[in-house]
């Protein structure tokens, strides 16, 4: 009898997803909960989605689970630590939701050391209103509000996040990995559990930035995105550890 | 044994949600609510409970959207700009069904405004100031010991209604001081139990997948959107039958009969005295709640009174609701102040006269 060489994990229900074909979501989605099974985690996590493409995520991801509004998740995730401080909670928040209208939210939810975990999804773009400009979209990048591309100019440059929350004492851990390759797919999965275990350990705020794509509104095939992901937006994102309780990162 | 304490406002409001078992607040400084961001701040983490000061309000009812959701029972509070902030929370927190009591120390507007005393945010509370359908019960108090027990009952009403509860307040009530009897502290559920009370709170579902819980507020299909905002309805239109609270005083017999809530029913109070000793018998409509409002209260006016009389720190917010309750059965005019100033009792005493004469009435 032939064993199985690929399954759903247990973390994921078998529900089908709004994503596009060649998103990387649910490459992050699995991740997240890969980890949580391995972990033994599943029951004893609540996750915080957000607004954006991800917004169905509860209904993949087996855990308990709500929907927070534009931004706030990690408000909302600082709510629920206090009254479950032995519980594992994460948050799940794109670009415009998290370096938009949520940059308030994250930078004083890392700044206060909230005991949370927040997984960042940077595709540099809107992807569930149509394309639009995000804090990340890269210069020159193409998008339905900056249709010639964006200009330092008209819309200044793209935001780093991990490089901006690594500048607080109460972040402590801070990873920018990337979902364009198995290798870096394996380092993105060691950083969900490193994020995972600082929170256990009550050492402060965790995050992890994952470099996505978006072929829909980037305009390009699922192949070509994954080039794209490689050639314009790494050299702009460096990856790697940007805090660590252990200290010696770039 | 109990006995009356003399306390500020705003400190025997937080007192108040303490005992009522609230263990989550989050605040955010704002004029005329601080001390009780102050207060909470000292006393809450030494019966175990937790404060956060908040970035702003937005995050405040965020937190306690988040903290809700997981079953602790949650407080806060503001003041007009900030409750504005939070107009979006409200609209969520009931989309959501997720228990918080929210307590405004008003101030005066529109903009920054003032910090002065004002009830022009009555509209926004009744109404409601954020997207869709949706309805928050809300009650005002006229001294601080009907604070304290509105705050008290509305921690357990909250979670009763799966719903948040308004505690109208304004900033005269935040900052005077009055000696209050204190209810006794409430059992709080542990954290550990809270599957067992609220079985549908987020607190990890333990070994067992099929009893996974979310809190959710989006619907993406339209009947489905539908038949939840008519399953909220229901739970409104009951709470609209229940709810209702209003003091009525010489109603009966009035030659005109003054509606006011808050500070300015008290200070009307006074001013029915005033009339009083001048043969001018003035009734009183206190509405309680807001939200449900007591129209059924005007039914009592007699054809003996020749008006009727909405007294408010606003450009006459509150008048539509008494226009409501009336009926046009009687004319219905205007005592206000606004932008910060308070009504005395003899200002309002003389202009209900005046108001009596232009109407026919003496």
């Amino acid at each position: 009898m032939k064993q199985p060489v690929f399954e759903l994990t247990k973390g994921m229900l078998p529900v089908e997803t709004i994503y596009c074909p060649g998103c990387t979501h649910g490459i992050s989605h699995r991740l997240i909960m890969e980890v949580l099974d391995e972990m033994g985690l599943l029951g004893s996590t609540i996750g915080c989605g957000s607004i954006g493409c991800s917004v169905l995520a509860h209904r993949q991801m087996n855990i308990d689970m709500l929907e927070s509004p534009h931004g706030r998740a990690p408000a909302v995730a600082s709510g629920i630590k206090r009254v479950h401080p032995d519980k594992l909670v994460f948050t799940y928040q794109g670009d415009g939701d998290l370096a938009s209208i949520g940059i308030a939210e994250i930078i004083h939810a890392a700044a206060r050391g909230e005991k949370i975990t927040a997984f960042f999804v940077n595709n540099a773009i809107y992807g569930m209103t149509g394309g639009q400009m995000a804090p990340t979209t890269l210069i020159g990048q193409k998008a339905t509000t900056c249709v010639t591309g964006r200009t330092v100019e008209q819309a200044g440059a793209p935001m780093r996040i991990s490089e901006l929350l690594s500048s607080l004492d109460g972040a402590v851990y801070i990873e920018r990995v990337a979902l364009n390759s198995p290798a870096n797919v394996n380092k993105a999965k060691k950083a969900v559990r490193r994020a995972f275990e600082v929170q256990e350990q009550g050492l402060g705020f965790s995050m992890v930035e994952f470099i996505s794509t978006c072929p829909t509104h980037w305009g390009v095939s699922p192949v070509q995105a994954l080039d794209h992901l490689k050639e314009k937006m790494l050299p702009y994102y460096p990856l790697g550890v940007y805090k660590s309780p252990e200290g010696g990162e770039q | 044994m109990n006995k009356k304490v003399l306390m500020k406002g705003n400190e025997a409001f937080s007192e108040a949600a303490i005992r009522g078992g609230c263990r989550y607040y989050f605040g955010y400084p704002i004029t005329p609510q601080n001390e009780i961001p102050e207060y909470m701040s000292h006393q809450l983490p030494k019966v175990g409970g937790h404060f956060i000061q908040a970035e702003s309000e937005l995050a405040a009812v965020y937190m306690a959207y988040g903290a809700g959701a997981a079953g602790g029972r949650v407080f806060i509070t503001s003041s007009s700009p900030g409750i504005a902030l939070m107009q979006e929370g409200f609209s969520f927190l009931c989309s959501a069904e997720v228990p918080t009591v929210c307590l405004t120390v008003s101030r005066c507007g529109p903009g920054i405004g003032g910090i002065q005393p004002g009830q022009a945010d009555y509209l926004q509370a009744t109404r409601g100031g954020g997207n869709g359908d949706y309805k928050i019960p809300v009650f005002a108090p006229e001294n601080l010991q009907e604070g304290v027990d509105l705050v008290y009952e509305a921690m357990e009403l909250s979670d009763e209604l799966r719903n948040p509860i308004f505690i109208f307040a304004d900033g005269l009530l935040g900052q005077m001081m009055e000696p209050v009897l204190l209810p006794e502290s409430r059992e709080v559920i542990c954290p550990s139990n809270i599957r067992t009370q609220k079985p549908w709170a987020l607190t990890g579902y333990g070994a067992d997948d099929s009893q996974r819980n979310r809190v959710l507020s989006l619907r993406m299909y339209p009947e489905e959107l539908e038949q939840h905002v008519e399953k909220l309805f229901k739970k409104y239109d009951k709470a609209e039958k229940e709810l209702v609270r209003y003091e009525a005083i010489g109603v009966e017999d009035a030659d005109v009969v003054i509606a006011a809530f808050g500070s300015v029913a008290r200070i009307a109070k006074e001013a029915i005295e005033i009339l009083a000793a001048q043969n001018i018998k003035a009734g009183l409509i206190r509405p309680i709640s807001l939200w449900p409002y007591p129209y059924e209260a005007f039914d009592m006016i007699t054809d003996k009174t020749k008006v009727v009389i909405s007294a408010e720190m606003s450009m006459g917010q509150m008048m539509q609701d008494v226009k409501l309750g009336v009926r046009d059965r009687f004319p219905v005019r205007l005592i206000n102040r606004t932008g910060g100033m308070i009504p005395t009792s003899i200002e309002i005493a003389e202009r209900t006269k005046k108001i009596l004469e232009e109407t026919g009435g003496q």
